[in-house]
């Protein structure tokens, strides 16, 4: 009995953390229609989320463009299907890996600094401060964090994406024999509108989650150093779990026949 | 005048207050004393609304604190006649001195052009005793206790009427504790502001205290002018500035 208790209890606290953050979305949603807003807040996270993000994205998906299509090669050679390695690693990047490697990477970089700084902000009463200066932290510290990663991130898969097949495409003509030209027209004719937009949807919605749980989080931080820390693994945990389940179900909502 | 009646507030099992009565006369300076976990931070952010308590009520010239909606313009006026300084300084990190000085001056319904926001936050620099060369500095440039003063200077910008200090001299040497003490009485009564002040160090009391305040178990034990707080007759505040090891309050809580 004591053993279905503690699974009761689990559940129980689990969805009452699910029905917390998702209330927490929403009024984060809702500061957007009510001023005050604090442009200057969003431009600076726009800033540290989107340009500082550049280097790690730019690194992560060369490499990971560059072993994708070394993959598809050997993988192809087993029935004569190398010739595919611009197609399909344009589509592997574009639909899949470009979105969900930007995505768990601003989980790491971004997700984890934005929930320490507002975590260490509640433990040294800095967002006590805040309220008591007429500044509602959810419009000061959560929207413009939000707001900027969801409209910073499209742009950062864009880049991922490009620098992606860049790396295909390196490895493809300098260590697979490809002809350059021929690489790149593949890759231009198969990619389709629809792939890229998508793309760039899920960006938004992995932009929105990454940021949102480091705001939760950090907002829900306990006291002192431990809370912080626990506050910063528990932010990356979910927001690195939401953004693979979410990439599920937009493909199958965009995708799926 | 700052009014609370039978505020109750608990923390899961633990109940913090039991039943607080006070009031703060307008233009006065009370301190609140009492032993740590005893429940002074919580009266006090009870007051500004940062904690709302399970029962009772807190009012401040007649008017609900616990009625006000967060984020509403009626909490945001309200808040607007508080200044408060915080027991670790609560400088915002990612902001300079002068900004955090002149936080209130640069958003909100106070705003002004930030070239006034900043020379206002100079002179308040000034009057903590800080020179102007601080103002383009960070907080985590600072010694505590310059923090502590570009605290206060944050607390008074805004020129509040009512104005909280949470435990001002914690963490200070003994010279710079006085410089602090001097400094906020010589505010207080510059400013004609009510103040609310929690601490431990019977030195702040009796710089800067009109009334004293004893809190235990959750409940006001004595209040009174501070002159009579040497003959108060009770135990617990005779314990209590005397700091010592024998009397009703328990050393081990």
């Amino acid at each position: 009995m004591r053993f279905l208790a503690t699974i009761g209890a689990t559940v129980l606290g689990l969805l009452a953390a699910i029905g917390r953050a998702t209330r927490f979305g929403i009024e984060t949603i809702s500061h957007l229609f009510r001023p005050p807003y604090y442009p200057r807040e969003v431009g600076h996270a726009l800033l540290q989320i989107g340009f500082y993000s550049l280097p790690v994205v730019g690194l992560t998906t060369i490499f990971t463009g560059g072993a994708l299509a070394l993959q598809i090669y050997a993988g192809g050679a087993r029935f004569s299907a190398e010739a595919v390695v611009p197609q399909i690693v344009a589509i592997g990047m574009v639909r899949e890996l470009g979105p969900v490697l930007v995505g768990l990477m601003i989980a790491a970089r971004v997700t984890s600094s934005i929930a320490a700084e507002i975590a260490t902000m509640k433990v040294t009463e800095q967002i006590d401060a805040l309220v008591t200066l007429s500044t509602n932290p959810m419009k000061y510290l959560t929207l413009p964090r939000v707001l900027a990663a969801t409209l910073v991130m499209p742009a950062l898969v864009a880049v991922g994406n490009i620098i992606g097949i860049l790396g295909g495409y390196l490895v493809a003509t300098g260590r697979l024999g490809f002809n350059e030209g021929t690489y790149l027209r593949n890759t231009i004719d198969f990619l389709e509108l629809s792939d890229i937009t998508t793309s760039l949807a899920k960006g938004a919605v992995f932009g929105f989650l990454a940021a949102l749980m480091g705001c939760y989080f950090g907002m829900q931080s306990g006291r002192g150093a431990q809370g912080v820390g626990r506050a910063t693994k528990s932010a990356v945990v979910a927001a690195s779990v939401l953004i693979l389940a979410a990439n599920f179900i937009l493909t199958e909502l965009f995708f799926a026949a | 005048m700052i009014e609370l009646t039978g505020v109750h507030k608990s923390f899961g099992e633990k109940h913090v207050l039991r039943g607080v009565d006070l009031t703060i006369e307008r233009g006065k300076s009370l301190v609140i004393i009492g032993g740590s976990g005893t429940g002074k931070s919580v009266t006090l952010k009870c007051v500004l609304g940062l904690i709302q308590p399970d029962q009772g009520s807190v009012t401040v010239d007649g008017l609900d604190v616990t009625k006000l909606r967060q984020g509403s313009s009626e909490r945001d006026a309200f808040l607007a006649r508080f200044g408060m300084l915080f027991q670790g300084g609560a400088l915002f990190d990612s902001l300079t001195v002068w900004q955090n000085v002149a936080f209130r001056l640069l958003r909100g319904s106070l705003k002004r052009p930030t070239n006034e926001a900043r020379e206002i936050a100079v002179e308040k620099l000034r009057r903590v005793g800080l020179t102007p060369d601080v103002a383009e500095l960070y907080p985590a440039e600072l010694s505590g206790g310059m923090q502590k003063r570009v605290g206060l200077a944050r607390a008074i910008a805004a020129e509040p009427e009512i104005i909280f200090f949470d435990e001002p001299t914690t963490g200070l040497d003994p010279i710079m504790a006085g410089v602090i003490n001097d400094l906020i009485r010589e505010i207080v009564v510059e400013m004609g502001a009510t103040a609310m002040t929690i601490t431990h160090d019977m030195t702040s009391v009796r710089a800067i205290a009109d009334d004293v305040a004893m809190i235990h178990g959750g409940k006001i034990r004595w209040t009174g002018p501070v002159s009579r707080m040497d003959s108060s007759g009770d135990p617990y505040v005779t314990q209590f500035i005397s700091g010592s090891a024998e009397g009703p309050i328990e050393t081990i809580r």
